[in-house]
């Protein structure tokens, strides 16, 4: 029996012999890895970002908003109409419920903030201090909103960098008074730069006590409750109490709806992974079409070498050993094309990470995995069929094969 | 198995009987082998000659173990070799046969020692051992200073010569040569002659297809076809052999 290690030396000096054949077919397997393992890693990237998004809100979180649509299943309603408002004391009523550890009330809107002469129209954000926590949102400096009772105000912000940068430059900002149309309060710390997430960029943001902004925006209702929950666990048992509190506050009508994240998420997610897994079908085709060129490949590399096997079976290789060689020979191939695939569309998603930054593409490892299962896979099927067929033929045709020429 | 009583020579290193080979030639069935019957001792030397077509290169590859015959029996080594399946043959051929041919068959991107090489190798022998053994074949073969050369930088007769190295690298009991010289000048036909009479002398059984009378007739055994059928077999030097002659003393 034939040295495994003779065997490979046997295969990688065919292979170097025929450098034409050799260099199609690593191309051609590599171009079909690449694919798989470039577009899975874009399509990958692309979802593990709106989870990223998703996943700042954290997986035991509930968010109640006003207004309630009959939906059976599929995205919530995102704009209360022509219902009651959710007030402040139905938030803190659901502070009652044990599960419940802590709510954030959040107030939204648009207002000009000026400094001096400088002023700008923004997004404010009306909250508690439980927001920040609920939220992941850190600070570079200064304090988050004091920890106040929901309904009082108090004349403090919290801003954004970028907002700092545009109102104040280069001189500090803490302890300034900045004025919101015609409401004045006193920054007491600014957020850190990574403040994105469900398409609200913090960097812009100013964030004030929740009292505060509804005397500024002049509402009774918040435009959304975030109720941070002890434990995922539960999760329906929970709606059903909040939305049982609700009903008996607001007369019997149940007019607020209760998303989860998860919920959310899951319908991005499925959406997404359906496209990944597209993605990698397509990439799947290039390297069945590769897989194909290597049976070709081998088939007229078995008729230009029949002579050859003639050749080891009168030498007293078995049909096996024959077989065993080509197939070798062809898997091999495959698995360096896999490798210079693989590498290839690695260098080409680290180029568009550079490119960017904020997305992670980068390919999962089981759909590498698989491409290298698959390449490695075809080079061995498509090459078994012919080897085989060499494998069989009887030792005096294939010698007499190269007298016959 | 073997059959008692159908002769006596029981020893002997072949022996063939009965044997038939046709080939369908378009419609034509042609009898490339009719009925031989053959026995050769151990350490002979067998010239095989006769007109082209007459089934020589038949004869050559059955006793070789590269075709089987339609049917009738042949014994190698004692070993019923008709019933046998296609891989144990493989291994037969591996350890008891060396072949050489007319056009060398050496493998184009493998060095001259790395041809000879090649049946260790497929006999999975470590390649320490391979090198103990192959070290005094080349030296035998006077291609020393050739030794890490590609076929096609190879002469003819030199080419021959690595082609004999790989079929005594195993150590085989019968060396078969189809037209060894058929492709050499006659001054390296001549020492590719010798050696191959050199190793029958050391004890290998040698059995050379010519159409070279002169070559045919250094052998001490000649035996002669015609149409698929041994018309004359002539033993005159050695002794130890017995002829089964149909015909005897054709020209
Ligand atoms: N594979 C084959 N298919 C069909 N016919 C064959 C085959 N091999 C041999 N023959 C026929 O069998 C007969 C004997 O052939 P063989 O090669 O044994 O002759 P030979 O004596 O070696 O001739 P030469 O001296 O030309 O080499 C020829 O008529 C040949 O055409
Ligand atoms: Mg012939």
């Amino acid at each position: 029996m034939i040295r495994t290690r003779d065997q490979l030396n046997f295969s990688i000096r065919a292979l170097l012999r025929q450098r034409f054949r050799t260099l199609m077919q690593l191309i051609a397997m590599s171009i079909g890895v690449l694919a798989v393992v470039l577009l899975t890693g874009l399509g990958e990237g692309a979802r593990q970002y709106v989870l990223g998004e998703f996943s700042v809100l954290g997986k035991d979180i509930l968010i109640m908003l006003p207004g309630r649509k009959e939906t059976s299943g599929g995205m919530p309603p995102m704009t209360g109409e022509g219902t009651r408002d959710i007030t402040l004391q139905d938030a803190q009523s659901l502070l009652r419920l044990p599960e419940v550890e802590r709510i954030a009330p959040l107030v939204v809107g648009n207002a000009e903030i000026s400094r001096g002469a400088r002023s700008r129209e923004t997004l404010v954000l009306g909250t508690n201090n439980a927001f920040f926590d609920i939220r992941h949102i850190q600070l570079a400096r200064g304090q988050i909103l004091p920890d106040l009772p929901l309904d009082q105000p108090s004349p403090v912000c919290v801003i954004g960098t970028t907002l700092k940068q545009e109102l104040f430059a280069a001189e500090p900002a803490l302890g300034q008074w900045v004025g919101i149309d015609t409401y004045r309060c006193r920054v007491i710390g600014i957020l850190t730069d990574s403040g994105t997430g469900l398409g609200m960029n913090m960097s812009e943001a100013l964030i004030m006590p929740v009292a505060s902004s509804m005397q500024l925006f002049n509402t009774e209702g918040v435009f959304r409750v975030m109720i941070d929950v002890r434990s995922a666990m539960g999760m329906g048992v929970l709606s059903r109490q909040i939305e049982d509190i609700m009903r008996e506050r607001h007369d019997g009508q149940l007019d607020v709806t209760l998303i989860t994240p998860d919920s959310l998420l899951k319908a991005f997610d499925s959406i997404l992974s359906v496209l990944t897994f597209a993605i990698a079908g397509i990439g799947a085709i290039s390297l069945f079409v590769a897989g194909v060129l290597i049976m070709n490949m081998t088939l007229i590399t078995v008729s230009q070498r029949t002579a050859e096997i003639g050749l080891l079976k009168a030498l007293g290789a078995s049909s096996r050993e024959v077989r065993q060689l080509f197939v070798t020979e062809a898997v091999m191939l495959s698995l360096f094309g896999a490798l210079l695939g693989t590498l290839l569309a690695e260098m080409l998603l680290w180029l568009v990470r550079m490119q960017y930054p904020d997305i992670p593409f980068a390919a999962p490892l089981w759909a590498t995995a698989a491409a290298t299962a698959i390449a490695v896979g075809c080079g061995f099927l498509f090459s078994w069929i012919p080897a085989s067929r060499a494998a069989q033929m009887a030792p005096v045709t294939a010698l007499q094969h190269q007298n016959g020429k | 198995m073997k059959a008692a009583g159908i002769n006596p020579t029981a020893d002997a290193l072949i022996r063939v009987q009965g044997v038939n080979k046709t080939f369908l030639l378009g419609d034509e069935p042609v009898h490339a082998l009719n009925n031989i019957g053959l026995s050769i001792q151990a350490g002979e030397y067998l010239s095989v000659m006769g007109p082209s077509g007459s089934g020589k290169s038949t004869l050559l590859n059955m006793l070789g173990l590269l075709d089987v015959p339609d049917n009738g029996q042949y014994w190698l080594n004692g070993a019923d070799t008709v019933p046998m399946s296609e891989e144990q043959r493989a291994v037969y051929r591996r350890r008891h046969i060396g072949f050489v041919f007319q056009s060398y068959h050496l493998i184009p991107r493998l060095s001259a020692s790395e041809n000879i090489e090649l049946p260790l190798i497929l006999a999975g022998i470590a390649p320490a051992e391979r090198k103990r053994r192959l070290a005094p074949v080349i030296e035998r073969l006077g291609l020393g200073s050739r030794a890490g050369h590609l076929p096609n930088q190879l002469s003819g007769g030199q080419r021959q010569r690595v082609a004999i190295g790989r079929a005594i690298i195993m150590k085989p009991r019968l060396l078969l040569a189809d037209e060894p010289t058929g492709n050499l000048d006659s001054q390296s036909g001549a020492e590719v002659v010798q050696l191959l009479e050199e190793l029958n002398a050391d004890g290998i059984t040698l059995i050379v297809v010519t159409h070279d009378a002169d070559l045919g007739r250094r052998a001490s055994r000649r035996i002669r076809m015609v149409d698929g059928v041994i018309v004359s077999d002539d033993c005159t030097h050695y002794s130890g052999s017995e002829s089964r002659t149909d015909q005897s003393d054709a020209p």
